[in-house]
C-alpha cells in the first residue's frame, strides 16, 4: 500500500469545491477504499453529535487508499460539513461500503445518466463498463454550465459524452432525458442504461427507456439511519414487493421502482429538516460566518 | 458445627422490594425505573435463599450462573467473592440483572418460588454488578497468550461473551462492530430508562481490560468477507453474532406512509442517535402524538414506553392475542401499565390509515377471538366478522419481530437455512472451518442471556477446534476442586445431611462424616 499507515482514517485529505453548494472529499481509508465496487456507498457521521447520511461512493482510489464523495449541501448536516470539512479534519465516523454492488453484466452498449447529485456516483459505474469492454454513452445533466464538474473524467471513460443544461448554457440545452432521446435515436442496439440523480429525473429516465424495453437501473437514496438493513427506514416499493435499499439494493429495477413513492417518503422529516436548517442559519448568522446560499429542494 | 438450617418458614416471607421511580413521574423521564437495592435490602433478600441442595436455578440460567454461591457470598457479606462467582460465567452482571427474563429462567424454578415469591436473584445480581461498577472492581486473571488470533462479528450480547471467554482463554480477540459504538442492542435497542448506556460501556471497559480490542465502523462483510477474516487476514477462528435486526412489516395497506416506522429506527434514532435530545444532537424523531405500536413483546413494551416519554399524549398496545400470551415479560408490561399505556388485546391491525397528506391518520384493526392451539402452543387468533374500528394515530410503530440479516449471507459461502439464519451443529459450528455463530443470527430473536449463553458455547466449541486445553480453569467451579472437598463431599457444603448421593449410588442420604 502506498499510503501512510500512521495517518488517521476517516482524514480528509483533498477537497475541491465546484460550485456554491456541491463540494467534493476525498477521504483516506485504505481498506474501505480496496473494497470499494461500483454502485455502493458509506455513511458519515461529521461528528459525535452527528447524524448519519448516507453518501454513494463517487469514486475510490486503492492506491492512494482513499474514497471520493461528492455531496451537495442541501440539509443541515451536509451544509454544515460544507464549513467544517477542510483537509487534514477527520470525520468522527466513515462506514463501508454498504449495498449490492452494481452488477455490470455483459452488455455491450450503455448509457450511464447522471443528474445534479447523481452525476457523481454514476462515474464509477461508467469506468466499470468501459473496463468490462462495453461502447459507454455518458449523458450529464446540470442545470448551468457553471456547475459542470467532472466532465474530464467521463470524458476518459466514454466513448461519447453528451452533456444537458437547463438553460443550454453548456451541451444541448433540456433535461437528461433529451440527451438519451438523442442517443437512442442514433444507438438502436443500446442495451442497458443506469440512472443516478434525483428520484423525479430517475423517474423520468426509466419512462424514457420503457417503450423501448432497455433494461434500466436505478440507485435509491431513501432516508436511513445505519444502512445495515436494522431499521428499516429506507424501505422501497419495487413493484408489489417491499425492499430495504441498504441491503436489497441500491440498484433496482427503474421500470419498476414506485417513485412516488419514494418521493413522498423523502419528505418525512421535511418539517424537522428545515426547523433544523433555519437553526443552523441563524446560528451561523451569530458567529458572523456567511450563510451557505438558499438550496435547491432535491433529495432527502 | 453445621449453619442452623433455614426452612421455608424461618426464612423472610416477603420478597424484597426494589425502589421505583413514581409511574407517573417516571413515564415523562429517560432516567431509570427500577432502583437497585440497597445494602441492607440485599442481604435481606439473600437470606431468603433456601440454599437448597437441588440448585434449580443454576440449571434454569441458560449461562449456569452458580446461584447459590453468589447469594451465600452476599450473607457473609463478601461482596467482591459474590462478584468473582458471578464473573466467572457472566461477564456483565449489571446488565443481565436488568434485562434477563429472571421468572421464566432462574427465578421460574427457585424452590422458595414454589411456596412464596421466589428469590430476586435478578435484582441481587444487578446490585453485585453495579456495586462492582461503582467500586471499579474487574477480574483480569493472568493469561497466558495462546498465540491465537479471533474474531468477533457483532459487538452485542452473543459477540461479547464469546470475546470474553477467548480472551481469557489467551487468545488476540478483535471485536468488528458495524454502529459507531459498540454494545449493539443493548445500546441502540433497550432504552435507557431499562439499562443506562453508561452501564453498557462501565462493561465494556471491563472487555477492554480484558486485552479485547473494538473495532467500530466495521461493516463485515462489505468492508472484507468472513473468508477473507480466516484467508487473509490472520484470523484463526471467527465467532458470529450479528444478530437478527431486519425489521419484519404485515403487508398491510398504508404502510409505507409517512409516520410508519419499525420499533427498532424508533429506538436506534431514541437510544443510540441521541434524537430525543434534538437538536443538540441532529438525528431527528418528531414524536407522535398519539401513537399505536404494534406487537406486545419486550421491544414493543420499550417502543410504547419510549414514545410516552418523547412526549406522545396517548400511546396504545395493539395485539392480536390476549395479555396472556403477550411474549414481553411480565414486569414490563406492569410498568407499561402503570405508566398509562393503553392496550388493545385481541386485536389486529389490517389497514393504516392516510391522513390525505401521505401522513397516518389512524390505524384500523378488528377484533380477534381465540381459537384452537397452533404449533407454536398458542391459541390462534381468529378475526371477528364485523368487528373492524379505527385507533386514532399519527404514527404507528411495528414491533412484530425480526427476520435475518441478509448481509452475511449475501457475502460468504456460509451455509443458512431456508429463513436465512445461519445453519450451524451442535457445537454452533457453521460450515466453514474455524467459523462458529450464534445468538439471533442463528436461532432468530430471543434474550440477551440466551445470545450470551450461544456466544459462551461457541467459544468453548471453538476452544476445543484450536486444540486449547486446560483454559477452563478460569471458569472451573470452585467445588471441582479436589482440595476444597472432604470425602468427596464439598466443603462449601452448608448442610451435609443435605448432599445427595450420586447416581447410580445407594439412595439414601449421605451420612454425616
Amino acid at each position: 500500500m502506498h499510503t501512510d499507515p500512521t495517518r488517521p482514517r476517516n482524514e480528509i485529505v483533498r477537497r475541491e469545491d465546484f460550485s456554491d453548494v456541491t463540494y467534493l472529499l476525498e477521504v483516506r481509508h485504505p481498506m474501505l477504499a480496496r473494497a470499494a465496487r461500483a454502485g455502493q456507498f458509506v455513511i458519515v457521521m461529521p461528528h459525535e453529535h452527528g447524524e448519519r447520511i448516507p453518501l454513494t461512493i463517487a469514486d475510490f482510489d486503492r492506491e492512494r487508499g482513499t474514497v471520493t464523495l461528492v455531496i451537495q449541501a442541501v440539509g443541515k448536516t451536509t451544509r454544515e460539513m460544507q464549513q467544517t470539512c477542510k483537509v487534514g479534519t477527520v470525520l468522527h465516523a466513515l462506514v463501508g461500503p454498504m449495498g449490492i454492488p452494481s452488477h455490470i453484466g455483459t452488455a455491450r452498449k450503455v448509457m450511464c445518466v447522471g443528474g445534479g447529485l447523481g452525476v457523481a456516483p454514476v462515474f464509477p459505474q461508467a469506468r466499470a463498463y468501459k473496463e468490462s469492454g462495453a461502447y459507454v454513452i455518458g449523458i450529464l445533466g446540470f442545470r448551468n454550465r457553471d456547475l459542470v464538474f467532472w466532465e474530464d473524467k467521463f470524458r476518459a471513460c466514454c466513448d461519447e459524452l453528451i452533456l444537458c443544461t437547463d438553460d443550454g448554457s453548456a451541451g444541448i440545452k433540456g433535461l437528461v432525458t433529451e440527451g438519451m432521446k438523442q442517443a437512442m435515436a442514433k444507438h438502436p442496439d443500446i442495451d442497458e442504461c443506469v440512472a443516478i440523480g434525483p428520484p423525479v429525473m430517475m423517474k423520468g429516465c426509466a419512462e424514457a427507456t420503457r417503450a423501448a424495453g432497455i433494461k434500466t437501473v436505478v440507485s435509491l437514496n431513501p432516508v436511513m439511519v445505519d444502512g445495515t438493513g436494522m431499521c428499516g427506514g429506507c424501505r422501497v416499493k419495487i413493484g408489489e414487493i417491499v425492499k430495504f435499499a441498504c441491503v436489497d439494493g441500491p440498484d433496482f429495477d427503474g421500470h419498476l421502482v414506485d417513485f412516488d413513492d419514494l418521493m413522498f417518503r423523502l419528505q418525512r422529516f421535511k418539517a424537522t429538516e428545515r426547523e433544523a436548517a433555519e437553526r443552523f442559519n441563524e446560528s451561523c448568522r451569530m458567529r458572523n460566518i456567511e450563510a451557505a446560499p438558499t438550496t435547491e429542494g432535491a433529495t432527502g | 458445627m453445621a449453619a442452623k438450617k433455614k426452612t421455608i418458614r424461618t426464612i423472610p416471607q416477603e420478597r424484597t422490594p426494589a425502589r421505583e421511580q413514581d409511574p407517573v413521574v417516571r413515564a415523562r423521564n429517560f432516567a431509570e425505573v427500577t432502583h437497585g437495592y440497597r445494602v441492607e435490602d440485599a442481604l435481606l433478600e439473600a437470606d431468603r435463599c433456601l440454599m437448597c441442595p437441588d440448585q434449580p436455578c443454576v440449571r434454569g440460567c441458560p449461562v449456569n450462573i452458580d446461584i447459590p454461591v453468589f447469594i451465600r457470598k452476599i450473607t457473609e457479606k463478601n461482596f467482591h467473592g459474590a462478584y468473582d462467582t458471578i464473573t466467572a460465567t457472566n461477564l456483565l452482571p449489571a446488565v443481565c440483572g436488568r434485562v434477563c427474563p429472571q421468572e421464566n429462567q432462574c427465578e421460574g424454578v427457585c424452590t422458595v418460588g414454589d411456596s412464596l415469591e421466589p428469590v430476586a436473584i435478578g435484582r441481587l445480581e444487578r446490585w453485585v454488578g453495579d456495586m462492582a461498577i461503582a467500586e471499579g472492581w474487574s477480574n483480569v486473571p493472568y493469561i497466558e497468550p495462546s498465540g491465537y488470533r479471533v474474531g468477533i462479528v457483532g459487538s452485542g450480547p452473543a459477540g461479547m461473551a464469546c470475546a470474553a471467554d477467548m480472551a481469557k482463554a489467551g487468545c488476540d480477540v478483535t471485536v468488528f462492530e458495524a454502529f459507531h459504538e459498540a454494545g449493539g442492542v443493548l445500546k441502540y435497542g433497550i432504552p435507557e430508562f431499562r439499562l443506562p448506556n453508561s452501564v453498557v460501556d462501565a462493561e465494556i471497559a471491563k472487555l477492554v481490560q480484558l486485552g479485547i480490542k473494538f473495532e467500530c465502523n466495521t461493516l463485515v462483510g462489505r468492508l472484507f468477507s468472513i473468508e477473507q477474516m480466516i484467508e487473509e487476514m490472520g484470523f484463526h477462528a471467527v465467532f458470529i453474532g450479528t444478530g437478527a435486526g431486519y425489521p419484519s412489516f404485515m403487508g398491510i395497506p398504508g404502510e409505507s406512509l409517512n409516520g410508519v416506522l419499525s420499533a427498532n429506527e424508533l429506538l436506534t434514532r431514541c437510544n443510540l442517535m441521541h434524537a430525543r435530545e434534538f437538536p443538540s444532537y441532529d438525528t431527528p424523531l418528531p414524536p407522535g402524538r398519539r401513537v399505536a405500536v404494534i406487537g406486545a413483546g419486550n421491544t414493543a413494551m420499550d417502543a410504547l414506553r419510549v414514545c410516552l416519554r418523547l412526549g406522545s399524549e396517548r400511546v396504545s398496545c395493539v395485539y392480536r392475542r390476549s395479555r396472556k400470551e403477550a411474549p414481553a415479560r411480565a414486569e414490563e408490561i406492569h410498568h407499561a401499565e402503570q405508566e398509562g399505556i393503553e392496550f388493545h388485546w385481541l386485536t389486529s391491525p389490517v389497514e393504516v390509515l392516510d391522513d390525505g397528506n401521505r401522513g397516518v391518520r389512524g390505524l384500523r384493526c378488528v377484533r380477534m377471538e381465540l381459537g384452537e392451539p397452533d404449533a407454536s402452543g398458542r391459541r390462534r387468533p381468529i378475526p371477528v366478522e364485523g368487528s373492524e374500528f379505527d385507533i386514532e394515530a399519527d404514527m404507528v410503530v411495528y414491533a412484530i419481530g425480526t427476520n435475518a440479516n441478509p448481509i452475511i449471507g449475501q457475502t460468504s459461502r456460509l451455509k443458512l437455512n431456508s429463513r436465512g439464519y445461519i445453519d450451524t451443529d451442535e457445537s454452533l459450528a457453521t460450515s466453514i472451518a474455524g467459523v462458529y455463530a450464534g445468538g439471533d443470527i442463528v436461532t432468530g430473536a430471543a434474550t440477551v442471556i440466551q445470545a450470551m449463553g450461544a456466544g459462551r458455547r461457541a467459544a468453548a466449541s471453538m476452544r476445543a477446534w484450536l486444540g486449547l486445553r486446560d483454559t477452563d480453569s478460569v471458569y472451573r467451579d470452585v467445588r471441582d476442586d479436589p482440595a476444597r472437598k472432604l470425602f468427596g463431599i464439598e466443603l462449601d457444603e452448608h448442610d451435609f445431611a443435605l448432599v445427595r448421593a450420586p447416581a447410580g449410588a445407594s439412595t439414601t442420604p449421605a451420612a454425616t462424616p
